[in-house]
């Protein structure tokens, strides 16, 4: 397989990690994929996934979701993708590599991304069963694995991966050390003082540190298994698993092979144009290279940069010139759920700069802001609370408009201040990531007319990167609309001119309990005194239905007025299906059912001659009872134990379970009991959209937790709560809330987790959708109701209290009520008539509508249009 | 708002024909939950849709929804819109003007109304 003469250009990518795929991107975008045969050797067995987000791997992110290689992507553009082979040689002369399968490829560019691999220092037994590094997805199974039969681990190492490491190690269940040669945990991001705000925080979370000591040895077992190490101070620290995670080196072995010329620390030496200065055929981009400034980067944005550049280079066009001069090293991260940032130059090397620092060692708070002469802001340090750090960097370079001094205090602290992003000059990078400027997104708002976070993201890709630019990207979007004199109305509907959480903030203050006082009290002008709408009816009923207890309202959904700003599913307590019919679904709780529950429920759909269909959310669903049906068929649910599934209500549905400990041999906890448990807790709950759970047994998450409002995973050491998950349409992962909790922690964070959703939620928004929509998103969920940050938890635990403790079964309820069951008939002056348009006829043994009858002499369905 | 039943034994009439003599009974008052409906069967096997609104206004309207075919608008949610009340349909929601039977959604769709009174 050799390229002859006068055929298509050939490209070899040697190295697809992170930059590798950018890299391809970059070539797709400037038509290089059309005009040139490009070729890419894949070391691993994978094809290219986030590196950067690998731990999340522990925390139930599998290999696929780590995948960033879109296949469709590759044989779209002819891409050649050789996994699992590497290039083992290069012949500069005859322009050739050859794979380890034994595959020639000849180039006429050849493009190196071979990354970087782990450092491990020099100890002895360096290579013994138990020693790891923490740099690929096979890495982590190999711990994974081993980490089964372990109990403690240590890392050495304690810089941002080393920490990761550590996290991922607790994560596991081990008990974790770590060992850092330097008196400090993250020297190179992080000053003394942020160092120690660390540690403190870190120590907090069980985690043991072990700084200024270096390892000396590896201590092994006759089996020849890790026992122990060996420290400098000569104490010897007992553990079973040990990753060495002390810096990386670049991967230029291939490079050094050929005559490339390589940096004295290593690095391939390239140009600004990220070509090698040996050779002009051959560019190295990503970890592997020495960049014309001399540095080599250990992040994936200035890689990324490289990527774009060299494809720039490549492609050789005119317009687009590109070079890579040097980076910003500014970084945000969450270890083990801190916040850390640095930007800028963050330890203060300019001469003659000056330091603002805030320090609180006992909430694990530091801030330093480096600042020149003349008041312009050069970097910072952040640790515990990163939340200024997308208009700090921004500010970076420039003279900010305030104090400094007020940018570092906490709020509320002294004359701390929110400096806005409207502050900020339309030079200044609000992400760098993908390099965009503020005025880039305003452009988007003024002439791409983007009105929603989403489509900015999607124009400019700002803010689709590491995220943390997010927060000041929704920012600048709003204020650019009001800007431009976008009236954003944020009104519920035509009635009310406040939003859903605005309404539910005045019912609760005031204890207003009915729908027409508030109407009359705080609906628009033209609205008061009148009948409001087919929004807010509803979205108000809710409300008003959460809160009852709490307010003195009535609880149950048809009492008086409620009854009449009830959708018809929550009016008749069932789900109206096409032709005029209801379904029934009983609650299953979840999923657990005996022999003599299911025989019921065959009777009474066998007796009613229901359509009966297992469900997606593991219970039985029987359709086509007609209204005057429905109390009949509850009655005899009731009498039989069964209750209101509330398939109809914006409330919580059901809680899927999987069979767990019990049965399954892989189950670490009751997973069926928790599901129950859960189930009857939240019942009855009505929300701002519906709520669906699951709870599985371990981690192979057979009850799928993770596409749930909220799921439960069990681990060995209690429960992990994920939350924010979705099915449906627009399909999202859940995300992580917090780990390893007791029956009652979990079930105490759950009560507020969704007393704070069903407080600040728009109407008919899930909870994936509101975790995406409120500023600071999943951080901000986690510190309101798990670190308590506005004092309001206790209030939202008695919410939930007052909910549990008034729950009633409103089917058992109904069916006891003669007013309430007069309005369960076809007609009001025929009670006994059935509607004559809902009819049935045969379909495989059971039933379905019969439609024709639905179009006898009207017009056709088509023009339906859905609001 | 409260739901007293009402003492008067007052009845609801539908006008059989638009400007007839014909007023057919349905029901008690009583039976109309303000912000609700019901639907009331004419001799003649055609469905009517009545409502009640909060000042006690009565409107009838064919109980059909014309997008779907199913006999459910008098199971819908009722409010106004710019002045004027509407009910719209439990399943897919087009609006209805309870004066006029036009569709607040799709212009070239129009449905029945029927006279209402109370007697
Ligand atoms: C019966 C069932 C399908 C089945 O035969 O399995 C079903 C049926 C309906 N689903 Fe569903 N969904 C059913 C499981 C699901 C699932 C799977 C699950 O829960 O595990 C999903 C995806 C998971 C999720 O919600 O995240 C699902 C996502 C939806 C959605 C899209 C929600 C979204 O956020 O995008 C809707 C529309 C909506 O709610 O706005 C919907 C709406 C509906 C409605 C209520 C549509 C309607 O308004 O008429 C259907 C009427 C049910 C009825 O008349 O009884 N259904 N629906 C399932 C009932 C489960 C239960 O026992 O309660
Ligand atoms: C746990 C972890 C967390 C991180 N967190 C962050 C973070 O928060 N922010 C940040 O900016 N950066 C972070 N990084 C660093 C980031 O992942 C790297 O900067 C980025 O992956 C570099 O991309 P790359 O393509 O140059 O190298 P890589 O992604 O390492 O890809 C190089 C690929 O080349 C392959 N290869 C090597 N030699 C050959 C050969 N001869 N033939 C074929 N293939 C070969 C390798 O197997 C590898 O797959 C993190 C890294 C790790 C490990
Ligand atoms: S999730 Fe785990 S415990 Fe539950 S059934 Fe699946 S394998 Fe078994
Ligand atoms: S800064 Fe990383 S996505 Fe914007």
């Amino acid at each position: 397989m050799t390229a002859t003469e006068g055929a298509t250009p050939t490209i070899v990518l040697v190295g697809h990690g992170m930059v590798g795929q950018r890299f391809l991107e970059a070539l797709a975008e400037r038509g290089l994929t059309a005009t040139h045969r490009v070729v890419v050797l894949c070391e691993e067995p994978r094809p290219a996934y986030d590196r950067v987000a690998l731990t999340s791997y522990f925390s139930g992110r599998t290999a696929e979701d780590l995948s960033m290689t879109d296949m469709a992507f590759i044989e779209t553009h002819g891409i050649e993708l050789y996994v699992g082979d590497p290039a083992e040689t290069v012949d500069r002369e005859a322009k050739k590599v050859v794979a380890r399968s034994g595959r020639v490829f000849a180039y006429d560019t050849l493009v190196l991304a071979t990354g970087s691999f782990p450092f491990v220092p020099p100890v002895p037994n360096k290579d013994a069963e138990g020693c790891f590094v923490y740099r690929t997805i096979d890495d982590l199974l190999a711990i994974e694995e081993y980490a089964a039969t372990a109990t403690t681990g240590a890392v050495v190492g304690g810089g941002l991966l080393g920490l990761e490491a550590a996290g991922a190690l607790k994560g596991l269940g081990l008990t974790s050390h770590i060992v850092e040669f330097a008196p400090r945990l993250m020297p190179v991001q992080v000053d003394a003082g942020g160092g120690a705000a660390l540690l403190r925080t870190i120590e907090d979370m069980g985690l043991t540190v072990h700084t200024g000591v270096g390892t000396q040895e590896i201590v092994v077992d006759e089996s020849g298994a890790v026992t122990g190490m060996k420290l400098s101070d000569g104490s010897e620290l007992a553990t079973d698993l040990v990753v060495f995670s002390a810096g990386v080196r670049p991967r230029d072995q291939l490079a050094r092979d050929c005559g490339l010329t390589v940096g004295e620390r290593g690095g391939i030496s390239v140009d600004e144009q990220c070509r090698t200065v040996t050779d002009p055929h051959v560019f190295a981009i990503g970890e592997c290279a020495l960049a014309a400034d001399g540095r080599v980067y250990g992040l994936v944005a200035p890689g990324y940069e490289q990527a774009e550049t060299a494809a720039a280079t490549i492609a050789d066009d005119e317009s687009e010139q590109l070079s890579f001069t040097g980076a910003d090293l500014s970084t945000k991260l969450k270890l083990l759920g801190v916040d850390v940032a640095s930007f800028g130059d963050a330890h203060g090397a300019a001469e003659d700069c000056l330091d603002v620092v805030y320090s609180d060692s006992r909430a694990g708070l530091y801030k330093k802001l480096v600042i020149g002469r003349d008041g312009t802001l050069l970097g910072g340090i952040l640790v515990g609370d990163a939340d200024a750090y997308g208009t700090l960097r921004a500010f970076t370079g420039s003279v900010p408009p305030v104090a400094p001094e007020s940018l570092v205090l906490p709020a509320g602290a002294g004359d701390s201040v929110q400096l806005g992003p409207s502050a900020l000059p339309d030079e200044a990078i609000v992400c760098s990531c993908h390099n965009v400027s503020k005025g880039t997104i305003r452009g988007a708002v003024t002439e791409h007319s983007c009105t929603t976070v989403p489509e900015v993201k999607k124009c400019t890709k700002a803010g689709t990167g590491c995220g943390s630019c997010v927060k000041v990207l929704g920012q600048l979007v709003t204020a650019e609309l009001e800007a431009s004199g976008v009236e954003v109305d944020k009104g519920l509907c035509g009635c009310f001119s406040q939003t859903r959480e605005e309404l539910y903030e005045i019912v609760l203050a005031l204890r207003i309990n009915t729908y027409q006082d508030l109407l009359d009290r705080y609906g628009r002008d033209g609205a008061r005194g009148g009948d409001g709408c087919d929004v807010c009816k509803p979205a108000i009923g809710s409300i008003i239905a959460s809160l009852a207890p709490t307010i003195g309202a009535s609880g149950y959904v048809l009492d008086g007025e409620q009854a009449a700003l009830q959708e018809t599913n929550d009016h008749f307590l069932a789900n109206l299906q096409k032709n005029g019919s209801y379904s029934v679904v009983p609650r299953i709780p979840g999923g657990e059912i005996t022999p003599e529950g299911l025989i019921v429920i065959g009777e009474i759909a066998r007796d009613f001659g229901l359509y009966t269909k297992i469900t997606g959310g593991q219970r039985i669903d029987m359709f086509g009872a007609r209204v005057e049906q429905l109390p009949l068929i509850w009655t005899r649910l009731v009498d039989a134990g069964f209750e209101s599934g509330h398939a109809y209500g914006k409330s919580l549905r059901t809680v899927k379970s999987c069979v767990g400990q019990t049965w399954c041999r892989y189950g670490v906890q009751d997973s069926v009991r928790m599901a129950i448990d859960l189930e009857l807790r939240y019942r009855g709950l009505r929300s701002p959209h519906k709520l669906k759970s699951a709870v599985s047994g371990c981690a192979r998450e057979c009850a799928e937790a993770q596409s749930k409002d909220f799921g439960v995973i069990a681990t060995s050491n209690g429960w992990n709560l994920y939350v924010g998950g979705n099915g449906g349409a627009t399909p999202r992962h859940a995300d992580l809330l917090a780990q390893d909790l007791t029956d009652a922690a979990l079930i105490r964070l759950i009560d507020r987790f969704l007393m704070f959703y069903i407080r600040t939620a728009d109407r008919l928004e899930r909870t994936s959708t509101w975790l995406e929509r409120i500023p600071g998103g999943l951080d901000h969920v986690r510190d309101v109701v798990v670190e308590d940050s506005l004092g309001i938890c206790e209030e939202l635990e008695s919410l939930m209290t007052a909910h549990v403790a008034h729950y009633a079964d409103e089917w058992a309820t109904t069916i006891n009520d003669p007013e309430k069951l007069a309005r369960f008939v076809s007609f009001v002056n025929a009670p006994d008539t059935p509607d004559p348009v809902v009819g049935f006829v045969p379909e495989r043994e059971q039933i379905k509508p019969d439609l024709p009858l639905l179009t006898i002499g009207h017009r056709p369905l088509e023009g339906s249009a859905q609001r | 708002m409260t739901l007293a039943p009402e003492t008067t034994d007052l009845k609801v009439q539908l006008q059989l024909e638009e400007g007839g003599p014909d007023w057919f009974t349905v029901c008690d008052l009583s039976r109309l939950v303000p912000g609700r409906g019901v639907a009331a069967l004419l001799p003649d096997g055609r469905q009517v849709a009545l409502f009640r609104d909060r000042s006690g206004t009565l409107y009838a309207v064919d109980n059909r929804d014309p997008f779907c075919g199913a006999a459910v608008l008098s199971r819908g949610l009722t409010g106004t819109h710019q002045g004027r009340p509407f009910v719209a349909s439990p399943l897919l929601k087009q609006r209805f003007d309870l004066v006029s039977g036009q569709c607040l959604d799709d212009e070239t769709v129009r449905i029945a109304t029927y006279g209402v009174r109370t007697a």
